[in-house]
């Protein structure tokens, strides 16, 4: 598995993801972003950060890059594709996920050590989240749906919602499932020296197509 | 002579130093050179009232790689990396306009790291404002915090630490020292002289408007006082994401071996960086201001020269290498403007096209300033007020949550979470995890620690011993960690030199600073100076904030601060002599007054060196020093943050002759807490006095014996995000 590490300018968690990937036990790259180049790529990160100042609005102005449309062509032929917090903001602008990112319930930033659940599984991660603009938003018939369509990847735990998003949302997939956002940093997760190392099962989980697999069935247990 | 009097006067120069300026160039000075004088004969640029004081400090150690006069102190870390470190102040602008004056302190303080080639790896800051049951005091810190982890947040560095404070003498002239730690290849560092008679002068970075001019003379070089609103202007704004560019775009080009020589335009902007530049490099500069991409067309000369704009850069580079430079300033989309070139005329000429605007001797610009001794008297009494916020009588347990809710105490969770403490993927103990915070260095295989301290309080008591305390801190948050001290910065933040009190403190801080780094052997790398932070209610608490970077073989061996588990043993080791004098208590009680007790530097030393090494062996649970509320806060923090409490009794200090308040609340240098196994407590020649368990903190002190539940010791502790958010 190689990944391509897309870099904009104000990109911030690029070198993160780098070695959160090679840690997953794959081998990555970083991806310029004017460079439609993806050859030779099993999957794109879109990283954390400021992409392009998060002017206008977070990453309104990204999803425009050249290495953007690529990365559009390249998830609709089925690549898995993970977006992470500015990532996801991007993701999102681009029309590849469904739903908002809003500046957080209480207008700050907020870096905090979290619990988020894996909706297929039941399993309770503890990923780092660190953003000002987190608090996922998608209007109420979408949220229905996206619920029913099993498009709900990672809610935050009990008490752990700090941004204020609808539903309590971490993450979400596609239709497709292989691609996923989420505000939480899983490359910040990767090493027990500076957290926990949970963060690799989302690596894993993204490169495996496990979402793709997983259609609208809801996990044993819940 | 005083011909033009009022205009120098107005630019913060005195009569005397206009004459000299006058002889020096054997006529009147030009508008534009008036004001680039002006600049670089400030106290912010020249230090012409510390600069002789500062001559006492240690510089020299086999691990420095850059000492004082670069833009940054840098210390080997092995391996071929060295780790550069610097702290400054922004805290004038800051009182102006607390959240583009935090934002633009971390920006300066980052170009400062990469001017010589290090990758900033992680911010911290020291803040101080006033007490937080001000209005004012609460705008200032909101907007400082917010303004630190906006600008640090958004460029990608963590911020892994720091401190706060809240005085009353902050209440008008607020403190914000901004830290930064790079890394660098030892072989890819820049030094900021200029070199190469012919070379290139390019500007790099963003364009030159008119904000922030004046700002060193004005706003950095004067006291605060009636009509601030005015100076609104001479605060830079900041801008972030041209930062972050402007960051990669430097390193790659000093990757590339593509730049002679590297400097940051802050304070006194283009007068200062070139001035500095042909001053270390022993050269001459032409620049041609009407080269300098601006913002408002119908800049004047001398406001192009005195901008201070930020987000700029001043390289030096051979000719053949403009092309690749730029073309690499393209990419990160970045200004690049080829403005001068390089002379052996010993002058910094300014041009605007075919015209000459001003040409000054090097040496009269950036040297020439006369340097002036101090005259300081000590005080007779204790200068600043005393306000009691605690009753006489109070039980011991409303004394210790008092002292626990008190926001010097307080956990500064609120603040700290505002900022990424995680993006690099080296943060090893994030803040509140640890007494310093540690850094993990993959490049050689171990890990450095820092941490950023100084109580102004305690050196307003005694300026000398205050200071020594300071070091001694930073010294033991290391050892805390298991780290040894590699080197230390400094920032010193005080009142008005020109006034025997404000003479008298800085002198003796001075002196301590000196003392205490000699009697350790570490040396000072780098260093700040602040002046003139006096409001219409006096002057600041003189406060030197001093940092301290260390390293250490094994960041897995680190300890945490919280005890942790049930049955653990606790103690105490050190030469800790727990004293009232200048303590959390004594604010709170209204006694403040002059002295402190004189700290024993060689006996604490010794403690962090056992300490140290039994935290890398990995034979500690806990590791905390005593600090601010003395031992009983020190034991309810470990409580609090282990989740578990504790059964003491303080007769071992009360053996050494301290009252039970003393032994509960004292404060002093060289305490440390410890907790782990018996056996390994005592081999360390610490003095055992309790263990872990239970669900509160029990504290025997003889007729000051408490008892305090964890929950309500963690319900004070955890007070300040209330009152920072307080609103009338």
């Amino acid at each position: 598995m190689i990944w391509g590490v897309l870099q904009f300018p104000g990109s911030c968690d690029e070198r993160d993801a780098l070695l959160a990937c090679e840690r997953a036990g794959h081998r990555a790259r970083l991806v310029w972003h004017e460079s439609r180049d993806l050859d030779g790529l099993d999957g794109i990160v879109v990283p954390g950060g400021f992409s392009y100042g998060d002017y206008l609005r977070a990453g309104a102005i990204a999803r425009f890059s050249p290495a953007m449309e690529a990365v559009a062509e390249m998830a609709g032929g089925g690549a898995p594709v993970l977006g992470i917090c500015n990532g996801f903001q991007v993701l999102c602008e681009a029309g590849l996920l469904p739903g908002a990112l809003l500046r957080n319930a209480e207008l700050r930033f907020i870096c905090r050590q979290v619990d988020i659940v894996d909706e297929r599984s039941g399993e309770r991660l503890s990923i780092p989240m660190k953003h000002g603009e987190g608090r996922y938003y998608a209007p109420e018939e979408m949220l229905d749906e996206l619920e029913a369509r099993g498009q709900v990847a990672y809610r935050y735990a009990e008490g752990h919602n700090s941004n204020g998003s609808v539903r309590d949302i971490a993450g979400v997939r596609n239709e497709a499932g292989n691609v996923l956002g989420l505000m939480p940093h899983p490359e910040h997760a990767v090493d027990p020296l500076t957290g926990s190392t949970d963060g690799l099962r989302v690596f894993a989980a993204v490169a495996q197509g496990a979402f793709a697999n997983h259609g609208s069935t809801k996990a044993p247990g819940e | 002579m005083t011909v033009g009097a009022p205009k120098h006067r107005e630019l913060g120069l005195t009569d005397h130093e206009y004459e000299l300026i006058v002889e020096k160039l054997g006529r009147e000075p030009g508008d534009v050179e008036l004001a680039m004088f002006s600049l670089l004969w400030s106290e912010h640029c020249a230090y012409k009232h510390s600069r002789k004081l500062l001559r006492q400090l240690p510089t020299e150690g086999e691990r420095v790689v850059m000492g004082p006069g670069e833009n940054a102190g840098a210390v080997d870390v092995g391996n071929g990396y060295a780790v550069a470190f610097k702290v400054e102040s922004h805290n004038h602008p800051s009182a102006v306009e607390p959240f583009e004056g935090a934002a633009t302190g971390v920006g300066g303080i980052l170009r400062d790291v990469f001017a010589i080639g290090a990758r900033p790896i992680a911010i911290l800051d020291s803040l101080r404002f006033g007490e937080l049951d001000s209005v004012r005091s609460r705008h200032l810190l909101d907007g400082a915090v917010r303004g630190i982890g906006h600008y640090g947040n958004s460029i990608g560095v963590p911020t892994v630490g720091g401190e706060i404070y809240f005085e009353e003498p902050y209440e008008h002239n607020c403190l914000v020292n901004a830290m930064c730690l790079g890394l660098a290849r030892t072989s890819e560092m820049v030094r900021a002289a200029a070199a190469g008679v012919g070379n290139a002068v390019v500007l790099m970075g963003a364009s030159t408007g008119r904000d922030g001019i004046g700002g060193a003379s004005v706003l950095a070089s004067a006291e605060l006082g009636e009509g601030d609103e005015a100076k609104r202007p001479t605060v830079q704004i900041g801008d972030p994401f041209e930062e972050s560019k402007l960051l990669e775009c430097c390193l790659e080009l000093l990757g590339k071996g593509l730049l002679v020589s590297l400097q940051d335009l802050g304070a006194a902007g283009l007068t200062s960086s070139a001035g500095e530049m042909a001053s270390a490099g022993g050269l001459g500069i032409d620049l041609d201001v009407a080269r300098v991409p601006l913002r408002e067309a119908d800049m004047e000369p001398f406001e192009i020269m005195v901008s201070e704009s930020q987000e700029r850069m001043l390289a030096v580079v051979e000719p053949a290498r403009v092309e690749e430079v730029r073309a690499i300033c393209e990419k990160w989309q970045t200004g690049c403007a080829e403005i001068g070139a390089v002379t052996d005329s010993g002058l910094v000429r300014v041009l605007r096209g075919e015209d000459v605007c001003g040409e000054m001797p090097v040496e009269a610009l950036v040297d020439g300033c006369p340097l002036y001794d101090l005259e300081p008297a000590e005080p007779e009494d204790w200068t600043y007020g005393n306000r009691r916020t605690l009753a006489v009588g109070a039980a011991p347990e409303e004394e210790l949550l008092a002292l626990l809710g008190s926001p010097n105490v307080a956990s500064k969770r609120w603040a700290f979470e505002q900022y990424d403490s995680l993006v690099g993927s080296r943060t090893v103990r994030r803040p509140g995890q640890a007494d310093a915070a540690v850094l993990q260095l993959p490049e050689t295989g171990g890990a450095v620690a820092v941490s950023i301290d100084g109580n102004g309080r305690r050196v307003a008591c005694d300026p000398y011993a205050g200071t020594i305390e300071a070091v001694l801190e930073c010294t033991q948050n290391l050892a805390c960690v298991g780290a040894e001290p590699l080197g230390l910065t400094n920032c010193l933040n005080f009142g008005n030199p020109e006034k025997p009190l404000g003479a008298w403190q800085l002198d003796r801080s001075v002196s301590g600073l000196a003392d205490a780094c000699r009697a350790l052997g570490v040396p000072v790398v780098g260093g700040n100076v602040s002046l003139y932070n006096e409001g219409p209610d006096g002057p600041i608490y003189p406060t030197p904030v001093v940092a301290m970077v260390g390293e250490l073989p094994d960041p897995a061996a680190v300890p945490g601060l919280g005890f942790g588990r049930e049955g653990e043993t606790i103690a105490i080791l050190g030469p800790f002599e727990p004293n009232l004098a200048g303590s959390e208590l004594a604010k709170a009680r209204g006694e403040l007054a002059l002295g402190l007790p004189q700290p024993d530097v060689p006996a604490v030393a010794a403690a962090c060196e056992r300490v140290r090494e039994a935290v890398r062996a990995g034979a500690l649970a806990c590791a905390h020093d005593v600090s601010d509320g003395g031992l009983a806060c020190a034991l309810a923090e470990a409580a609090i943050a282990g989740g578990v409490g504790c059964q003491v009794d303080l007769h071992p200090l009360r053996e050494r002759g301290c009252t039970p308040e003393e032994a509960l609340f004292g404060e002093g240098p060289g305490g440390f807490l410890l907790s782990g196994e018996r056996a390994t407590l005592e081999g360390l020649g610490a003095t055992v006095i309790g263990l872990v368990g239970g669900e509160a903190v029990e504290i025997g002190a003889g007729d000051r014996s408490l008892r305090l539940d964890l929950a309500a010791a963690e319900r004070a502790w955890r007070s300040l995000e209330e009152r920072a958010e307080a609103v009338e």
